[in-house]
């Protein structure tokens, strides 16, 4: 899918903007993956060419940033986190809820396309609210069950949050008649599991 | 000692991230006085309020502007709005009350080491507070604070917001820096620092989001009004950012100097549903566990250092009587695990085998010796890795070891984690 002509102009306009022209390569990132919900490498190859650098210059840049979705993902983006100060505060068992409320494993999106989640080790900057997570990059903190629920109901009716084209995610079935492991993927290890 | 509003004075304020309402609070009167002064004057004023650097490293902000080379231009102001140390949401918090705040400092800071562009370089994670600076940046350009001869007084000064996104190695200077010229977020070699070579090779000077917040209060009050709070080495205040096991978690503004003891018992209200404390940790993830018998500690730079710890980015994190210390080094180390960016192998190979040690306790897998094999690795990592996010990553777990060591005796001979029942109850 070509990028649209928005988007091209914003990133010619980003190339002036700075000292050097490279250093437009993650603005132009973040205006790829706010209009298409991902970064293709068809789209890095487009960016390419809009600032006259090597394509291979865009993808081993993309690919060091975490936040550079490579796959199409849920209309909803939320990121629970795990590490220490929110774990002390109860995140894993908050991480369990929140698996056992979607249905569908860390990582994964609903079936209805609305959602997908994933629990993370770097702290994401609210620890005095913990235990948090960010729906859409906005901040929900001092999490319990029912805020989770009330969340979760929201987001199942409503639109993404910018501007572009409804993303089409890859359905996964629902976890079922399989005990649910705990949300804390990242951080829980693998073997004899005993907790829910 | 105590609560010392200084850089949140106005925080209440309704609406204090809008133009009016800061200049109705005193704002930029702090830039506007500044342009009154030649640049040397201001760096002298900063060197003699005794500000250090908020980041973690706690360098004298203004010996590091004087390390420019003279005549050597452009160069560059960054101010590093990374935050991303587990533990640490103070930038966060400043930025959104009041990013007029943040950069009224950048443009002080940008004025007196005669840069004419500056950089913000924010967290991909804070898109709100992304949001909220990049609205401040169009008010102040239309308010007249930024763009060509700012106030009429023939300087010159542009400010570009530039977004990460998702690299904790990015806070480290130098790889913030390769990060901002579109590269991968990898450190580079000092020396050259970069007040010599830096952005684009060119002189530049990187100061943290609450230093530049201090400026504008130091140019309005003077030098000596700010050296006059806080301990002999270690001026002014801090915000700290307590978090974990305390009744009320938050951020917390406090002269320089006062006792932990107050931070956690008086502000915080003391550990949560009536446990013992069993340790904290200031300064972040990286930093080494302290216990109740250093509450008495000044928070102060100089005097964590001196109980064995370090105070870093100004976190502190809380823990009560049932918090499995293993399981706590186990997610930093996690965390540092991830966030290695694979440039050297001390770091990127010991945090991997760190983690999985780690794992391995967790498990219930662990054997006799495995403690020993945790601290070898830490010792090969420590000192021997390309930047400082390597070594960082040896402090918690070293300290965990050195002062719980029977914690990981008994995750072995339980054949996993003795606290999982305490802590499943503690939070049903």
């Amino acid at each position: 899918m070509p990028l649209a002509k928005p988007t091209v102009e914003h990133i010619k306009g980003l190339a002036a903007r700075y000292p050097s022209k490279q250093s437009a390569i993650i603005p132009a990132l973040w205006a790829v993956q706010h209009e298409q919900g991902y970064v293709t490498k068809d789209a890095m190859g487009e960016i390419a060419q809009h600032l006259a650098l090597p394509p291979s210059l865009i993808e081993a840049t993309a690919s060091f940033y975490s936040m550079f979705l490579t796959r199409p993902e849920g209309r909803h983006d939320v990121v629970i986190c795990v590490n220490a100060p929110c774990m002390l505060r109860g995140a894993d068992e908050m991480a369990a809820y929140l698996e056992r409320a979607l249905g569908v494993r860390d990582g994964q999106t609903t079936t209805d396309g609305a959602i997908t989640w994933h629990s993370t080790i770097e702290c994401l900057g609210a620890c005095g609210g913990a235990p948090m997570m960010q729906v859409d990059h906005q901040f929900e903190e001092n999490l319990d069950p029912e805020r989770i629920d009330a969340i979760v109901e929201r987001l199942r009716t409503t639109r993404a949050p910018h501007g572009g084209p409804p993303k089409k995610a890859e359905a996964v079935a629902p976890v079922k008649g399989e005990k649910v492991r705990s949300g804390a993927e990242g951080a829980r290890p693998r073997a004899k599991r005993t907790q829910t | 000692m105590g609560i010392k509003p200084v850089l949140t004075k106005d925080f209440a304020t309704e609406n204090l991230d809008q133009l009016k309402v800061y200049e109705q609070a005193g704002g930029y009167a702090g830039f506007k006085k500044a342009l009154e002064m030649q640049p040397d004057e201001l760096v002298e004023m900063v060197k003699k309020s005794g500000l250090r650097g908020r980041g973690g490293a706690g360098f004298p902000t203004g010996n590091k502007w004087s390390f420019l080379p003279k005549g050597v231009y452009p160069r560059y102001l960054v101010c590093n709005a990374d935050e991303s140390e587990p533990g640490c949401f103070k930038d966060r918090y400043l930025i959104e009350k009041s990013p007029h705040q943040v950069l009224e400092g950048i443009l002080i800071a940008s004025y007196a080491i005669g840069c004419n562009l500056a950089f913000i370089y924010i967290r991909g994670e804070y898109l709100p507070q992304h949001d909220a600076l990049e609205r401040a940046i169009d008010e102040a350009r239309e308010g007249g604070y930024l763009g060509k001869n700012v106030l009429g007084k023939g300087y010159d000064i542009d400010v570009i917001l530039h977004r990460g996104a998702g690299a904790y190695i990015c806070g480290e200077e130098t790889a913030l820096l390769t990060s901002l010229e579109g590269y991968r977020g990898e450190p580079r070699l000092k020396p050259p620092f970069p007040a010599i070579k830096g952005l684009y090779g060119k002189p530049t000077i990187m100061n943290n989001v609450e230093t530049v917040c201090n400026l504008p209060h130091i140019v309005n009050n003077g030098a000596d009004w700010f050296a006059a709070m806080g301990t002999a080495t270690g001026k002014g205040t801090r915000v700290w950012c307590m978090s974990g096991h305390v009744n009320r978690p938050g951020n917390y503004e406090l002269e320089n100097g006062t006792p932990i003891r107050e931070l956690v018992e008086e502000h915080g209200g003391g550990v949560w549903k009536n446990r013992k404390l069993k340790a904290f940790q200031p300064g972040g993830a990286s930093m080494m566990v302290l216990l109740p018998e250093h509450l008495d500690v000044a928070l102060d730079f100089d005097a964590i250092q001196k109980a064995g710890s370090l105070a870093g980015a100004g976190a502190m994190v809380v823990m009560d009587e049932t918090t499995c210390m293993v399981d706590a080094a186990r997610r930093y180390v996690k965390f540092f695990q991830h966030e290695s960016c694979g440039k050297c192998t001390p770091c990127r190979e010991g945090t991997f085998w760190m983690a999985n040690l780690f794992d391995r306790f967790e498990a219930g897998d662990a054997k006799p010796g495995d403690v020993d094999l945790l601290l070898d690795i830490g010792y090969s990592i420590d000192g021997r890795s390309f930047c400082p996010l390597g070594d960082a990553s040896t402090w918690f777990p070293r300290s965990v070891i050195k002062y719980f060591r029977n914690e990981f005796e008994e995750h072995i001979s339980e054949k996993g984690c003795p606290f999982k029942k305490t802590v499943q109850e503690a939070v049903a």
